[in-house]
């Protein structure tokens, strides 16, 4: 387990040992990192599953939690884990292809990798004050490689992004003070023990509010949301696809279901407010979409709202609806770094993100334009795609729980998805005018198996629904969900 | 008491001044004070009055010791926090060679 820690900060190192050698060896060297990763990763679900809602816990230097810190990989820490190091293997293979026109790609390498060591980091870490340092390096990696192309508007983004992110951390730790006066204890299990021992204390409350607004600003819900637009458009094309597709949902999602769930027990009041900053999200992300004539930034809103129903999924709190949340979760990930990947693509073609400007994709670039085809029908929940299921058992948890509004919002933003999608890409994909076309610069073959292999996954992501397949890969992150208040028992009782 | 509340004030002060000022490298020192602010608090959670070094020996009992971990935790915030503030003044001096002035009102060529 310590290797998802290993191999990324290794190959980080190694790509500043070896910034003089060949671009050609740094890019083998990535991707069997990613590659191993991936591997690693899948192994870890399969272990984590086979032995039934068990955890997998790895200690240092022979001091067990709540004393010493370890390194824990329940269900859902696993699936993440998997969500993560897929999307990372095609980023990296996309930008073997992409990065090239940069200068310093050896820096690009290495400050993804960097980040990657940060996410897997917050998904195995057991204690609060390891979640908030893998959270920084996570965090710090992402707002250099915002600014990586360093013209004028991406250092503006970095900046903002990065102002807010910082704020958004001092909460986190401030929070972190406040839970250490109170429970004398770091790790996540015996905080949780702390907790169920004396739950009506009201400091807890005060954490709670204050890791709420570190977390949904990590995590872009609405209202604090300003960010995401700014940064996910100005990074390069495959950091776009990793902030969009696993940071957010890592540092953001993650953490919350993380602390709300397992270690504060969920409160009706906080699921309550994961309700409503999920349906502001799936809206105000789903309104401001519209009319985007900037193919970054209409991508970007829309992870906004997407982002709202795995929190609101997170809210309704059944069963099914965690299983909503998690499917929706994956499918969102596999599609939206296919989408920001083709979006890459399409700049490099026609040297413009204007969507006003970009027209034919499909007849000057097959793989590319049906990718993105198949990416926003998966998005905007076109069945067989992935997004159609998870939207629907989102919508079937609504019902089922008594909140037919929240599904009739749900459904309605569905609806909305499906329009701006449309509306925004088909002129931009189909359209005649190949004026613009001369210009074009061919893809990198790399660059197209990266997203041909996405498009792959996001087709065949409903797979996972058959019984035999959910039960491999997906119910040991509803069983740690539900049982969320059961996570401190399994994590001490595991060490002995 | 009154400790404690003064370091959510200086807290208070440093938000005040990201969320108010206009001159990044002000929103910058902003962001200092907070963590500052932070650090300070982990020093006073970890204090014990008439309290005395946590050091472990072997003719020393383990009794009214301060308490080391807040410490240890103040020690990696200050490390991750200067790893920002030199991040964010290297970010201000590449601003300002492309927009020429440190007004945060100014800086907006992002819209929407």
């Amino acid at each position: 387990m310590h290797l998802f820690l290993i191999i990324p900060l290794a190959a980080a190192f190694m790509m500043a040992i070896l910034a003089r050698t060949g671009d050609c060896v740094r890019d083998i060297i990535s991707g069997l990192a990613a590659i191993s990763l991936a591997v690693f990763s899948v192994l870890t679900l399969m272990a984590a599953n086979f032995f039934h809602s068990a955890v997998i816990v790895k200690s240092f230097a022979g001091f067990m939690p709540p004393a010493g810190t370890a390194f824990v990989v329940d269900g859902l820490s696993a699936f993440m884990l998997v969500t993560v190091n897929t999307v990372a293997l095609f980023v990296v293979l996309y930008s073997a292809g992409y990065m090239n026109k940069y200068t310093d790609k050896w820096k690009f390498q290495s400050l993804f990798f960097l980040m990657i060591s940060g996410i897997n980091g917050v998904l195995v870490a057991s204690d609060m004050f390891n979640l908030y340092v893998f959270l920084e390096i996570a965090a710090i990696s992402a707002y250099f490689l915002v600014a990586f192309g360093t013209e004028a508007e991406e250092l503006e983004a970095s900046f903002k992004y990065a102002v807010m992110g910082t704020v958004a951390s001092a909460f986190i730790l401030l929070g972190i003070a406040f839970l250490y006066s109170h429970t004398s204890t770091l790790s996540l299990a015996g905080i949780a023990q702390a907790i169920a021992a004396a739950p009506s204390a009201r400091i807890v409350q005060f954490v709670s509010v204050l890791f709420l607004m570190g977390f949904a600003l990590k995590a872009a819900l609405v209202p604090f949301h300003a960010w995401l637009a700014y940064a996910h458009s100005s990074a390069p094309a495959p950091i776009s696809a990793m902030l969009s597709g696993v940071l957010i949902k890592v540092l953001g999602i993650y953490a919350i279901a993380r602390i709300f769930f397992s270690v504060f027990g969920a409160s009706a009041g906080i699921c309550q407010i994961l309700i409503a900053l999920g349906v502001l999200s799936m809206i105000a992300g789903g309104v401001l979409a519209f009319g985007q004539s900037d193919i970054k930034r209409l991508f970007a809103y829309s992870t906004v709202s997407q982002i709202g129903y795995v929190a609101l999924a997170l809210g309704v709190a059944t069963p099914l609806a965690f299983f909503g949340a998690v499917f929706h979760l994956f499918n969102h990930s596999i599609v939206k770094s296919l989408l920001f990947l083709n979006s890459g693509s399409i700049e490099q073609m026609f040297r413009t993100r204007d969507l006003s400007k970009i027209s034919g994709v499909v007849a000057g670039a097959p793989v590319t334009g049906y990718t993105s085809i198949m990416g926003a029908m998966s998005i905007s929940g076109v069945p067989p795609f992935g997004g159609f299921w998870s939207k629907l058992i989102i919508i079937f948890a609504c019902l089922q729980a008594g909140h037919p509004v929240l599904a009739a919002i749900a459904v309605l933003v569905s609806v909305m998805t499906m329009a701006y999608y449309f509306a925004a890409m088909t002129p931009a994909l189909f359209g005649a005018g190949i004026n613009s076309f001369n210009a074009v610069k061919k893809v990198h073959g790399i660059m197209n198996v990266s997203v041909m292999a996405l498009a792959v996954l996001a087709l065949a992501a409903p797979l996972a629904l058959l019984p035999e397949m959910r039960q491999r890969l997906i119910d040991g992150a509803v069983q740690a969900l539900v049982n969320g208040s059961a996570y401190a028992a399994t994590v001490l009782g595991a060490i002995k | 008491m009154v400790t404690y509340l003064l370091c959510l004030v200086l807290f208070s002060v440093g938000l005040y001044c990201v969320v108010r000022k206009r001159n990044i490298i002000k929103i910058i020192i902003g962001i200092g004070i907070m963590e500052y602010a932070i650090n300070l608090f982990f020093i006073l959670i970890g204090y014990r009055s008439n309290g005395r070094a946590p050091i472990f020996a072997d003719d020393q009992a383990v009794v009214n010791m301060v308490d080391p971990l807040p410490q240890a935790m103040a020690l990696t915030a200050i490390v991750i926090s200067l790893a920002v503030t030199m991040m964010l003044v290297a970010l201000a001096i590449r601003i300002y060679e492309k927009y020429g002035t440190f007004d945060i009102t100014k800086i907006n060529r992002l819209k929407g």
